[in-house]
């Protein structure tokens, strides 16, 4: 029985190199985490995110273990994506922090948080329409490229071996997610299944410690949902380590290891799905809401 | 003698108070123009580019009103009712104009763009063109002159303070922009219309959920822009009688745009605190620097300093979203 | 809105959306010029390029009947203009088009290239006198220095408050010109320097009334910006910028410094703007400040948008037209404003995205890219099923 020979490397000068859909092979090398398997990964302590007179997280604590896949649930306007964008550095807490690897984000810009290792995806498909999606998420890996602008004017080794590494490592991404095929189109063309799956792409691009999902299933077909909860037991299994907002209770009780409720800001409920869906605050806040 | 730039420290504090009364008349007029960008902004979340060739369409027609109801150069020999009489026909004159402009502006240059969704760059640069557009329709029309100056009244000075002389028209002009802002303000506040305007400044899907028509909300508010820079023109007209050319409206656009996001843009009241601010700063630096043409850089620098440091303004954004 | 597919396996549904993507994405017209043009080899684009170049160098020494500007402006003297334009287009083209930065003061740059080239080599200057073709380097430096003083307050803001504010800064620009006593105004700055070169009947190569060194000058200078250019897009600078202009907020998100790259846009386009108000001021030979104004700024906006958003190639078209224009259709000239402020506005509604709209190219190895894709439709597309084929 043969390996497939798989490091980035030394691909064969000819030929292509052979596509492998385990991305973490390919990205795995470069990653350094802190943290063990199943120690905490992000702390979530006493957050606090106020708008005005509005408070939309009220003191808010848990934590995320690496290598877990984590639902965030709660009623419409519970703060789920309130979070994910405290989370991201899209809004600053008013109180309260999230500790990454047990560094504090703090203040950090947006783009340097990505760079520590927190990526997402956004409710409302948020791709670069005019790009095609193997462009799409080559910005993804230019989170991680170190060329500047000098190196790219004068064409230096450097960009081209990023360059070409794009390449490769952008295919395997859209391989992984299964829309390689579609790589030169246009995003904007993309029916919309091929458009949520790119956006994971992407976001896996920026190689990232944990990755944030905001609701990945809307929009889908049972079948699709299927297809979705594989995907992201395939994310975890090859070393990510997963956020997930969704409202599809079947998905979410399918594919999570733990479960964290908020309602109205404030956490209800965080333990494992068979202890949620029975857990009497729970079902009160949904009034037995399930898909 | 220094050639770069020199600040004349003694002129400011001699004509301290004459420049007040006259940064506090142009504020007036950058204020009642300024209105019309702002409320266009709380509802459209844009900045209406041609309203300055909205306001100059306006000036136009109070010229050529007054300029056939027999007013010229000199000063007219009326009895005060009769000039009244005509100026109030001018205006009306002047704000029908304006807003027609307004009008025509937002279904041939926004309309078509709404209903495609187009990003806001595209809005912007749309509104550019319309604003070249009508500008060099008038150059074509009336060449590059200002029209023949037009003087309504014999302007008399009221009152002296300590020496300072306060000229009849800076009373009327500074009287009238607070008026028309307490009017705005009212009508903003109470009546159906002006709650429709807030509601699609605030939240136009919820608003429209809620039984307000968007459209009628859209060009309610361009032509009332369009009839506040009607008044604004009268008054323009009055200060500043050989400033009425094609491209009158741009420079004090920019300034009334200026006194808007000082004062809060979107914010009513703003707009009147941002314009009469703006007067100011603006008179005082154009002493202080030694030349009319400063008080425009002072104004730009103004504007890039607030923008940076408190993009919100002086009183906040209230009358739409905070920008992002 | 249209059905996802299942990963992988073909169905109905597969077949379906493909058809979809496929309508979607069916070449128009236009679109079929360009896609004859990427699937032409490397060595077919080159050819055609070359030809492209050695016609333009061609272009003043052939009056063509119909086209030439003669007998109304002379030809030569119009190319050169052409050219100006369409390296100022180039430059705006990288701050609009490509990181989606209105700027509505880019004559500011310019202006600020011209007085450079005037401080520094004209008599009428108390500057010390370099040559000529020094001040073309010096002008760009001067113009990033002022481009990214004015970047770094602005850059932080939105759409259109950046638009009032380069406006702002452009007229600045125009109102110092005219009232810091140094830069003297109306009256100006004579005899402008050139570069160096005489000819066998003792004239300057590069005199004043000579279109076409000044025109061969602009030509290379707009090749190497080219060549430059299109390093930049074909890289990660490319895709930021294009990232940053369609949704700034999402590719923040993804990493991408967005401050950092709009102010590489802007100081870019300012180097450019100023190189060419460096080369007008010693092709004209004076400068004053009669010719810095907003209308010029947006003429200069009507050429980038007319190209179209972000294609280099389109702008150099777009510039062209918009100095070509007023110059053949004399009678027309003195309506170019109401002219091109119609074109804007019937190109919003119509065709935002310029006559020469076109996809942007952002990977370094795109036909790699191509060649990958070619393979997944032929060999077996899953994993599994190369280990099994490979044991």
């Amino acid at each position: 029985m043969t390996d497939q020979p798989v490091s980035p490397a030394t691909p064969k000068p000819d030929a292509p190199p052979p596509l492998d859909s385990e991305v973490a092979q390919l990205a795995a090398a470069e990653r350094e985490i802190a943290v063990d398997v199943g120690d905490k990964l992000v702390e979530i302590q006493n957050l606090t995110v106020r708008f005005g007179g509005l408070t939309a997280l009220d003191d808010v604590t848990f934590d995320i273990r690496r290598g877990e896949i984590l639902g965030l649930i709660g009623p419409n306007g519970a703060g789920k994506t309130t979070c994910f964008n405290a989370m991201t550095g899209v809004y600053r807490p008013s109180s309260g922090g999230v500790l990454l690897e047990g560094e504090p984000i703090g203040r950090s810009k947006q783009h340097k948080i990505t760079r520590r290792g927190i990526a997402r995806t956004f409710q409302n498909v948020r791709l670069f329409g005019e790009m095609t999606a193997l462009e799409n998420v080559v910005v993804g890996l230019d989170a991680r490229h170190k060329v500047g602008v000098w190196g790219s004017l004068f064409r230096t080794p450097r960009l081209y071996r990023e360059e070409k590494n794009a390449i490769d490592r952008g295919m395997a991404l859209l391989e992984f997610v299964g829309i390689a095929d579609k790589a030169a189109v246009q995003a904007s063309a993309l029916p919309y299944g091929y458009q949520r799956r790119l956006e994971i792409a992407r976001a896996l691009a920026t190689d990232p410690k944990l990755l944030c999902l905001d609701e990945p299933a809307a929009g889908f077909n049972p079948a699709e949902k299927e297809e979705l909860m594989e995907l992201i037991r395939t994310i975890r299994a090859d070393g990510y380590t997963v956020l997930l907002i969704e409202h599809d209770m079947r998905l979410v009780m399918g594919v999570t290891d733990r479960i964290v409720v908020l309602e109205f800001g404030k956490k209800i409920a965080d333990g494992l799905p068979k202890d949620i869906r029975n857990d009497p605050t729970v079902i009160a806040a949904y009034l037995g809401e399930e898909d | 003698m220094n050639q770069w730039i020199t600040f004349d420290w003694e002129a400011l504090g001699a004509n301290f108070w004459s420049a007040t009364v006259d940064g506090l008349t142009f504020g007036g007029i950058y204020a009642l123009v300024a209105l019309g960008y702002t409320l266009v902004y709380g509802v459209l979340n844009l900045i209406n580019f041609a309203h300055s060739e909205v306001f100059i369409v306006g000036a136009y027609a109070i010229v050529f009103t007054l300029t056939s109801l027999g007013f010229g150069p000199s000063v007219p020999n009326l009895a005060w009712y009769a000039i009244a009489a005509n100026l109030l026909l001018a205006v009306i004159f002047g704000m029908l104009a304006a807003a027609i402009t307004a009008f025509i502006v937002e279904r041939v240059a926004y309309k078509p763009l709404r209903a495609k969704g187009a990003p806001r760059l595209v809005f912007l640069i749309s509104a550019i063109g319309m604003s070249f557009v009508i500008q060099y329709l008038i150059f074509v029309w009336r060449g590059p002159n200002p029209e023949p100056s037009v003087i309504m009244f014999k302007n008399e000075a009221i009152f002296d303070i300590g020496g300072t002389l306060i000229y009849f028209d800076s009373i009327l002009i500074v009287t009238a922009a607070i008026l028309m802002m307490v009017v705005v303000d009212q009508f903003i506040r109470r009546t159906k219309l002006g709650r429709g305007i807030r509601a699609v400044a605030q939240d136009p899907d919820t608003a429209t959920l809620m039984g307000v028509n968007r459209e009628r909300i859209i060009i309610s508010t361009f032509v009332i822009g369009g009839l506040l820079a009607g008044v604004a023109a009268l008054f323009y007209v009055m200060k500043v009688p050989s400033g009425v050319l094609y491209m009158g409206g741009f420079l004090l656009g920019i300034k009334a745009f200026t006194a808007a996001v000082l004062g809060g843009i979107g914010n009513v009241r703003g707009a009147l605190l941002g314009g009469l601010l703006l007067g100011l700063i603006g008179n005082y630096g154009q002493i202080l620097l030694g030349s009319a043409q400063w008080t425009d850089v002072v104004c730009f620098v103004v504007l890039i300093i607030v923008l940076m440091v408190r993009p919100e303004g002086i009183l906040g954004s209230n009358l739409g979203k905070v920008r992002a | 809105m249209s059905t996802g597919t299942p990963m992988g396996g073909a169905s109905e549904s597969q077949a379906r959306a493909d058809e979809l993507v496929d309508e979607i994405t069916k070449p128009s017209r236009l679109r079929g010029l360009s896609d004859w043009w990427n699937h032409l080899p490397r060595v077919g684009q080159w050819g055609f390029l070359l030809i492209a170049v050695a016609a333009a160098f061609a272009l003043p020494l052939v009056n063509i009947p119909l086209v030439t500007t003669e007998p109304g402006n002379n030809w030569p003297l119009a190319c050169a203009e052409m050219a100006r334009y369409a390296l100022v287009a180039i430059g705006l083209n990288v701050v609009v088009g490509q990181a989606g930065l209105l700027d509505l003061g880019y004559v500011g740059f310019f202006a600020v290239g011209a007085y450079v080239a005037a401080l520094w080599t004209s008599p009428d200057s108390t500057m010390v006198h370099i040559p000529y073709l020094l001040t073309l380097p010096l002008a760009a430096m001067v113009t990033v220095v002022f481009g990214v003083l004015l970047g770094i307050p602005t850059l932080r803001l939105r759409g259109d408050y950046l638009a009032i504010v380069t406006l702002g800064f452009g007229e600045i620009i125009r109102l110092l010109a005219t009232i810091i006593p140094a830069l003297k105004g109306q009256v100006g700055f004579q005899q402008i320097g050139r570069p160096p070169g005489e000819n066998a009947d003792g004239n300057p190569v590069f005199a004043n009334s000579e279109g076409a060194p000044w025109y061969w000058l602009t030509i290379t200078v707009i090749i190497v910006v080219m060549i430059a250019l299109g390093n930049l897009e074909r890289s990660r600078v490319g895709r930021n910028w294009i990232a940053l202009r369609e949704d700034e907020d999402a590719a923040e998100i993804m990493g991408v410094p967005t401050f950092r790259y709009k102010l590489w846009a802007f100081g870019i386009g300012a180097a450019l703007g100023g190189s060419a108000g460096a080369i007008a001021a010693g092709q004209i030979g004076f400068v004053n400040n009669q010719r810095f104004d907003v209308q010029m700024s947006i003429m200069f906006l009507v050429a980038v948008v007319l190209g179209g958003q972000g294609n280099k190639f389109g702008a150099i078209i777009g510039g062209a037209l918009v100095a070509y224009i007023p110059l053949r259709f004399t009678a027309i000239a003195e309506y170019k404003y109401l002219i091109f402020g119609a074109v804007l506005v019937v190109l919003m509604i119509f065709r935002p995205q310029g006559l020469f709209g076109k996809r942007p190219h952002l990977l370094t190895f795109e036909r790699r890219a191509h060649k990958r894709i070619a393979n997944l439709a032929d060999a077996p597309t899953s994993a599994p099923a190369a280990k099994e084929a490979g044991q």
